[in-house]
């Protein structure tokens, strides 16, 4: 079987200096998986090479065994709510049509179909009575239900989510949660950029440990250790470090 | 129309000039809106220097001055620039500011030089810096039975492929200036939307350069948007209203400079300033003008409340069993007031409802006021019994901060820090929560 997304040896450099070193692994199963490592480990960056948002420095990714350039209607991703405007001149379902147009190609608008998707995705996280706010007037918990609420209307297999839960009250972190949970048991694969350790164990089956290289991949019962967390948040490698520099300084950058 | 303008004092000449104005605005607004809202205001800026090789290299091949070669040349250097400063900046050598202000100038650099050593180009530095309306408005051709200036049919390109391109990358123009990440990861690809954009840019500040020059179409592109950005929360609405104001700034611009005897193209940068102004202050949600009013409202009610809550804890104090007198003078009872807000504040509650006047300068609270009161003092007490339990302030401390956020604590959340204080019946000074 084709695993389901296929990371082989990718490094990403901003400007020649590596931030993430040879990462290597598979996912073979659509599971909830948890990316856990300290601030500047590079997890939003992992999921930016994934989605060819950043250029690769060497190695391939490949989504249910093809390149990602012919697989982006399977996927579906949520940026960090920091990202945007939100005094955009939009209103919330605006944004989640958005979500929409990647299936309609170029040129074609999003219709009366396209809107009533958008209206039961925004019904789906709670919000449907805010379908006409300006998106400026949202409380924080509120910009990230918008935002599900548009990943939701891409009608994706893969989701990649960065930090969806950093700063939004606990009933949206539940809510989003619940929702995480059905799209895997619908079959969809979620994979989640997380920053708060104590909540794992509890939401995830399965965490990927980053500090600019992976520290580990699997069920979160097996990796989900004090050991290899020691290793994941024991400071960086100075090595890699140095390696880094040593490549910037002979490049002449 | 013709009685219209000799009312005016106006001629056909004067006419042409208008329309001219107008087109070419309203081209400039619309691509100006998406420039204000990807925040790249400056890039017009850089670009509209930039184009002057492609002018240039347009009159070459060509032989004319203006017309479609030339309008080329110039969208081709709009996506060169642009393409140059993304090239200068993901290199990581240069700041994105800087990498701008390097490939402009440099552009600017070799169309100057291209001018000067073409040494035959029939190109005024002056028109092209300054624009020259009226000069754009005497050379006309016959078109349709009508005398047409010749500027004016490239204008009119500009304005047409404008608005196409506007119609047809519609959604790909807002999702690339909203979230360009998401729009690349859907497929969309977010450059090649920016490249497009930026010829475009390129081909209409040239059309525009004979009605306002190079230095003063910067004004044409960003200030209508900014002003219709601060009128509205609808993309569309946006644009129209951009169209709108820079259509306005271009007659006004050019009626008040033939009264003034000035250049038209710098009025019409003052008139698309005075309407940005009046937007600054008179926007409906924006707008200076708005929030002090929304802002007087807020000290009216603050204060009003604070009426209320002195009254009903007189009424507490004393008891209200055998209807003993709880009316207040009005000064005492404004006395947690100042300013002209609490002057305000109580004639604002009399007309709600809320107190009622007994008689010699005394008032006390209606059932209604009462009842308002009475979610503020539980606001209160809640507030203070919350900080007590959770931020472990001294009993003095916990005053001020809850007679601040008594006035904003909505029943939902009361109910809240009520059910999380778990039925506590006082607030921290042994007063009942009401």
């Amino acid at each position: 079987m084709e695993p389901l997304l296929d990371i082989h040896d990718v490094t990403v450099a901003y400007h020649r200096r590596p931030v993430l070193w040879d990462v290597d692994l598979t996912l073979t199963e659509p599971r909830l998986i948890g990316i856990v490592g300290p601030n500047g480990a590079g997890k939003s960056t992992l999921l930016k090479a994934i989605l060819g948002l950043v250029p690769l420095a060497s190695g391939e990714v490949r989504l249910f065994g093809r390149p990602v350039a012919e697989q982006r209607r399977r996927i579906g991703y949520v940026p960090q709510r920091e990202s945007v405007d939100w005094d955009f001149p939009v209103n919330v379902l605006d944004v989640v049509l958005m979500g929409t147009y990647g299936r309609l190609g170029w040129f074609r608008r999003p219709g009366r179909k396209e809107r009533a998707r958008a209206r039961e995705c925004l019904g789906k996280v709670g919000i449907g009575e805010l379908a006409q706010r300006q998106i400026g007037q949202l409380s924080g918990g509120q910009q990230q239900r918008t935002f599900l609420a548009r990943a939701l209307a891409q009608q994706a297999d893969v989701y990649f989510m960065d930090e969806p839960m950093a700063g939004v009250d606990a009933a949206t972190e539940r809510a989003i949660f619940t929702l995480l949970h059905e799209l895997r048991d619908q079959g969809k694969a979620v994979l989640v950029v997380h920053h708060d350790l104590r909540t794992v164990p509890q939401y995830f089956d399965h965490v990927i440990l980053l500090n600019m290289r992976l520290v580990a991949s699997g069920p979160t019962t097996e990796v989900f250790t004090p050991d290899n967390l020691r290793k994941t948040y024991g400071g960086r490698l100075s090595v890699l470090d140095s390696a880094g520099e040593a490549l910037r300084a002979a490049s002449g950058d | 129309m013709s009685d219209f303008l000799d009312l005016l004092g106006l001629g056909p000449l004067a006419l042409r000039a208008i329309i001219m104005a107008v087109v070419c605005s309203v081209a400039c607004a619309l691509l100006g809106c998406y420039l204000v809202l990807r925040r790249m205001s400056l890039i017009g800026d850089a670009i509209s220097h930039a184009v002057l090789p492609g002018i240039v290299l347009g009159y070459l091949l060509s032989g004319q001055v203006g017309g479609l070669p030339v309008i080329a040349g110039a969208m081709a250097l709009g996506f060169l620039t642009a393409y140059l400063t993304e090239a200068l900046r993901s290199s990581g050598k240069v700041a994105e500011d800087s990498s701008m202000g390097i490939v402009f100038t440099s552009l600017f650099a070799v169309g100057v030089l291209m001018v000067t050593r073409a040494g035959n180009v029939d190109l005024d530095p002056s028109c092209v810096l300054y624009g020259n309306l009226l000069h754009a408005a005497l050379q006309t051709v016959p078109m349709i039975g009508l005398q047409v200036p010749v500027a004016l049919k490239g204008m009119l390109i500009a304005l047409a492929a404008t608005l196409l391109f506007v119609a047809l990358f519609w959604k790909e123009l807002k999702v690339t200036s909203f979230d360009p990440a998401l729009a690349t990861s859907m497929g969309i690809n977010a450059a090649l939307v920016n490249y497009l954009l930026m010829s475009m840019v390129g081909g209409v500040t040239v059309a525009a350069f004979e009605a306002v020059g190079s230095i003063l179409v910067i004004a044409m592109l960003i200030v209508p948007a900014a002003c219709a950005q601060l009128l509205t929360d609808r993309l569309g609405v946006m644009l129209l209203l951009a169209s709108m104001v820079a259509a306005l700034s271009a007659v006004l611009g050019y009626l008040s400079a033939e009264w003034l005897n000035t250049t038209p193209a710098g009025m019409m940068a003052v008139w698309a300033g005075l309407l940005f102004l009046a937007a600054v202050l008179f926007a409906p949600r924006h707008g200076v003008l708005s929030r002090i009013v929304r802002n007087a409202r807020l000290g009216i009610r603050i204060a009003g409340e604070d009426v209320i809550a002195t009254l009903y804890r007189v009424e507490e104090a004393k008891g209200r069993g055998e209807r003993p007198d709880t009316a207040l003078p009005i000064a005492e009872a404004r006395r947690a007031t100042h300013g002209l807000a609490g002057w305000l504040a109580v004639p604002s509650l009399w007309r709600h409802g809320q107190v009622r006047f007994v008689g010699r300068g005394r008032i006390e609270l209606t059932e209604e006021g009462r009842r308002r009161a009475e979610a503020l003092v539980r606001a209160h007490r809640l507030w203070e019994a919350y900080l007590g339990e959770n931020l472990s302030l001294p009993a003095d401390h916990l005053h001020e901060p809850a007679e601040r956020m008594e006035h904003f604590l909505d029943p939902r959340l009361m109910d809240e820090i009520a059910a999380q204080l778990r039925q506590r019946e006082t607030d921290p000074h042994g007063r009942r929560i009401p």
